[in-house]
């Protein structure tokens, strides 16, 4: 007698039991198939060509109604089961029920929708089933149309490019700060999006969704940081969730997903599971690899055949055309795995290898992916790849060849190769430029312009020039900023503007680094150059910057921390001073000090203390002194004028209004001024970066002077009549310096390369030194804040403080 | 084992570390780019610098007051230097760090 199974969901997974168990036992069994939506099978991976119009409908049904009626199987789509009856084995619906011997719940899952504000509005969809698809099909029809895909994982770039190519305009908002991070690392995820933004689908990283906007329906989308985004059709893809209900509700035991055995049975021994509605040790799972493997084993289980699921490695491809990615295994760095990164800027393609042992265990490949099943099949056969480990990047193609020296392939090279793509410069032409006497890098720069401009062939260019000079070519002694890369600190402020870099994973990736992430030496410099080369454009990272720049805070060297509160041009009143003696009361402070630049330092700060001591000190007006930063730290003034029998001008005047304008810029280094109010000088200005002495007809202005390792007097920049252009020359002095320095270069010792007569040219030219100050004001009003004010809330507040205390945790 | 939930993986920022007060002092909980925790003393061999507070870069630390780089794995001084930290296992499930409670709780000597 026929046995009875009754299968929940019409899915892949279930499709592919189905063809399983009647491969094997044709006339086994007697199967009901319920679906609650209203058609059988079809190839939910395939939705996106059909959201895309690549493909049909028609194209993707995997099993149509003849199938199913060849196979004698009752249908009964468009039918939701609502309840299990273990008792007596029978599955209700909402038109009838089922007696059942054996239960395969294969529910898949439902899409996350986030708990927003408008969630409900008609234009809001998800991205599951073949309904949303012809929504969005629909929404795309009507011209001129925007979209808002949230999510940008897997299944929501593929709908932001369906859309695309459907003719709407198409933001993706994500919340992480790259594409995709579960199967890519920063840097793939960097090539992605400029792919994704050359077709013209804008990309918002770091977006969190606040609400979704509309009356009637959906009119747009508000991020928290108030962005706003019209939307004519907003699709959420940000994950699923396993399908459940059904069989929580039968008390089947349920985690995350359905629990389920190796063999793919549930708690209750006669209903198995199968699908994206089952947890299994722990994993849930939304490829759809391992759900035919799930497949294959529920039916030898339903067989009565011994067989177990044992999850693989699953390996991930975007199905969006003309973007090739591909990522398989583990790529997460960790102790005792090496990287093998491969990088080829002009041509848009990253490469990374993950080795533990003598065994690939990830990888990413991003614009070219042909080797990405090879690679693939190393990693799900653990194979042993330390005979080809030097050459395994470069694929198949390269095994069992020679090792590869790079010399040796530059000599090999025909004289026609190109070397310098930016300007066409092949390899015969550098030969002859040595030929007619050129010996270094800048020899061949001037002759031929090779390497003269992105400079990525610097490298290539001295490999020819040491196999055409051999010993007597000397490479050059630049300093690179640090092991990540080879480039010196002055080219990579330089390729950061020409290039239009505007994070760190573009400049890592354009820029070949050879880390993954950087290292603490290139990261705060890199930090800096793009926050002062693109202040609109670069989000600040505070991962990258040392300790005192992201706690605010001077470390000390016990681990606690100095509070310095800013006192405008030295100036100060009894209510403020009240304010800091209460501070040191309240935090039992052991040490209060007055600062060489006219400050006071209250030393020996807790980190959990320091925000609450300074929500105290604001309240009082009193804000952060930056005492700790890379940036403008403090104005010393005399009294100058004011009361001063021998004062010229309002030196403490001129000092606050400096103060007032450069606070909060990050610089370089640490910037220090002083204004003397008469040559007496009382406010030491002749040994600061920046420093004025008043004068009676005027202010002279001098720079780059040190008291610190080195002891530098000022140089004069330039004497002026008035206090406005005291003021000007200033600005433009430091915003010059923000934009040409080294980073942890002092004014004096960028001055010492570039020369002052340089900076003059610049500053005392009207147009130039205009758009110095125009930068500057653009770059304060974005950077120009009071952090102790930002960190203020309690969230701020929780993040200073340890994550756990286990001190009242007794040892056994 | 005992496994002790500390707090979400979200409460650290990607490439950075939080604290763990304990009775033998501080364990820094460092969370990597690609989403790795590791839990070490919070004390730099060279000079007892708080290592919860340096540039987390790759699998490794710069301590915040001389720069020296400690592997987060292994806990040993990377390049030239010489030393080591005590490390404790950790790991993340569904998003939250569990840290071996029996090891926190007795230090590491034990």
């Amino acid at each position: 007698m026929k046995r009875k199974l009754v299968v929940i969901g019409a899915g892949m997974a279930s499709g592919r039991v189905l063809e399983h168990l009647l491969a094997q036992d044709p006339d086994g069994w007697d199967i009901t198939l319920f679906n609650a939506e209203p058609r059988g099978n079809y190839n939910r991976i395939m939705l996106s060509p059909v959201l895309s119009g690549e493909k049909s409908y028609a194209e993707i049904v995997t099993h149509d109604d003849d199938w199913y009626a060849r196979h004698n199987i009752t249908c009964r789509f468009g039918e939701s089961v609502v309840r299990i009856d273990r008792e007596n084995r029978i599955v209700q619906s909402s038109r009838g029920s089922a007696p059942y011997d054996k239960l395969l719940i294969a529910t898949g899952s439902a899409p996350f929708m986030l708990p927003v504000q408008g969630r409900d509005l008609p234009g809001v969809v998800s991205y599951r089933d073949l309904d949303d698809t012809q929504a969005m099909i629909d929404a795309a029809a009507r011209p001129g149309g925007k979209a808002v895909v949230i999510g940008g994982g897997l299944l929501g770039l593929e709908a932001a490019a369906g859309l695309k190519l459907r003719g709407m305009e198409v933001c993706v908002i994500h919340l992480m700060g790259h594409l995709m991070e579960r199967q890519l690392d920063p840097a793939a995820g960097y090539l992605l999006q400029k792919d994704l933004e050359a077709r013209g689908i804008k990309v918002h990283c770091k977006g969190s969704t606040a609400a979704i906007l509309g009356r009637e329906r959906v009119e747009g989308v508000l991020l928290e940081d108030n962005t706003g985004y019209e939307a004519d059709l907003v699709c959420m893809a940000i994950g699923i969730r396993p399908e459940t209900r059904i069989a929580s509700d039968a008390g089947l035991e349920v985690a995350r997903g359905i629990v389920v055995s190796d063999q793919m049975v549930t708690s209750d021994p006669d209903i198995l599971a199968v699908g994206e509605c089952v947890e299994h040790d722990g994993q849930l799972f939304g490829l759809v690899a391992p759900l035919y493997d799930q497949a294959k084993v529920v039916a030898a289980t339903l067989a009565g055949q011994a067989a177990a699921f044992q999850p693989v490695q699953t390996a991930t491809k975007l199905k969006v055309t003309g973007v090739d990615l591909f990522s398989a295994g583990d790529f997460a760095e960790a102790p005792g795995r090496e990287d093998i990164v491969f990088r080829d800027p002009a041509r848009g393609i990253y490469k990374r290898l993950v080795i533990e042992g003598d065994r690939l265990i990830g990888a990413v490949l991003y614009g070219d992916t042909a080797d990405g099943s090879w690679f693939f099949g190393l990693i799900k056969d653990g194979t042993d790849i330390s005979a080809m480990r030097d050459t395994l990047i470069f694929g198949p193609a390269y095994q069992g060849g020679t090792g590869a020296d790079p010399l040796a392939a530059v000599a090999a090279l025909p004289p026609e190769a190109e070397i310098c793509g930016c300007n066409g410069i092949c390899k015969g032409t550098i030969l002859k430029a040595i030929e007619g006497g050129a010996t270094s890098l800048g020899d061949i720069r001037a002759t031929t312009k090779a390497s003269a401009s992105c400079g990525t062939c610097t490298g290539l260019v001295e490999q020819v020039l040491a196999c055409a000079l051999g010993d007597a070519f000397e490479k050059p002694a630049a300093q690179p900023v640090c092991g990540c890369t080879d480039l010196t600190h002055e080219d990579l402020r330089r390729l950061i503007k020409a290039r239009a870099l505007k994070s760190m994973p573009a400049v890592m990736q354009e820029l070949g680094w050879k880390t993954s992430c950087g290292c603490a030496t290139c990261r705060p410099a890199l930090n800096f150059y793009l926050l002062a080369d693109w202040p609109l454009d670069y989000q600040d990272d505070a991962q990258s910057r040392f300790v005192n720049e992201r706690n605010h805070a001077n470390i000390q060297k016990d681990g606690t921390y100095s509070v310095v509160p800013r006192m405008w041009g030295g100036m100060t009143n009894p209510r403020e001073l009240r304010a800091i003696a209460d501070a040191a009361d309240k935090y039992a402070i052991p040490a209060v000090k007055v600062t060489g630049g006219q400050r006071i330092d209250l030393l020996g700060v807790r980190k959990e203390d320091l925000p609450h001591i300074w929500a105290d000190l604001n309240a009082a007006g009193l804000v952060s002194g930056h005492a700790y930063s890379k940036g403008l730290r403090t104005v010393k003034t005399c009294v100058g004028s004011d009361f001063c029998r021998f004062g010229t001008q309002d030196s403490t005047g001129l000092g606050i209004k400096l103060e007032k304008r450069l606070w909060g810029s990050w610089t370089p280094h640490k910037v220090k001024l002083a204004v003397s109010g008469c040559p007496r000088n009382c406010a030491e200005a002749s040994c600061k970066d920046i420093g004025i002495i008043c004068v009676d007809s005027g202010y002279e202005i001098g720079v780059g002077g040190a008291a610190g390792m080195d002891l530098k007097e000022t140089e004069r920049l330039a004497k002026t009549a008035t206090e406005q252009e005291a003021i000007d020359l200033t600005v433009a002095f430091v915003q010059l310096y923000r934009e040409h320095a080294k980073y942890l270069d002092r004014p004096y010792k960028w001055l010492a390369k570039v020369g002052l007569d340089w900076v003059r040219e610049q500053l005392l030219d009207p147009d130039i030194r205009a758009a110095l100050i125009a930068r500057f004001d653009l770059s304060q009003s974005i950077y120009q804040h009071d952090p102790w004010a930002a960190h203020a809330t309690p969230g701020a507040q929780a993040a200073f403080a340890p994550l756990a205390d286990l001190t009242r945790e007794a040892a056994e | 084992m005992t496994w002790l939930d500390i707090g979400a993986l979200d409460d650290i920022p990607r490439r950075g570390a939080r604290l763990v007060k304990t009775a033998h002092g501080c364990v820094a909980v460092f969370r990597t780019h690609d989403d790795r925790v590791f839990a070490l003393d919070d004390r730099c061999p060279h000079k007892g610098g708080p290592l919860s507070e340096g540039i987390v870069h790759g699998d490794a630390v710069t301590c915040p007051l001389h720069g020296m780089v400690i592997g987060l794995g292994d806990g040993l001084a990377r390049g030239a230097d010489q030393g080591a930290v005590n490390t404790y296992p950790a790991r993340i499930e569904a998003g939250r760090i569990l840290l071996d409670a029996a090891r926190l709780i007795r230090g590491h000597a034990a």
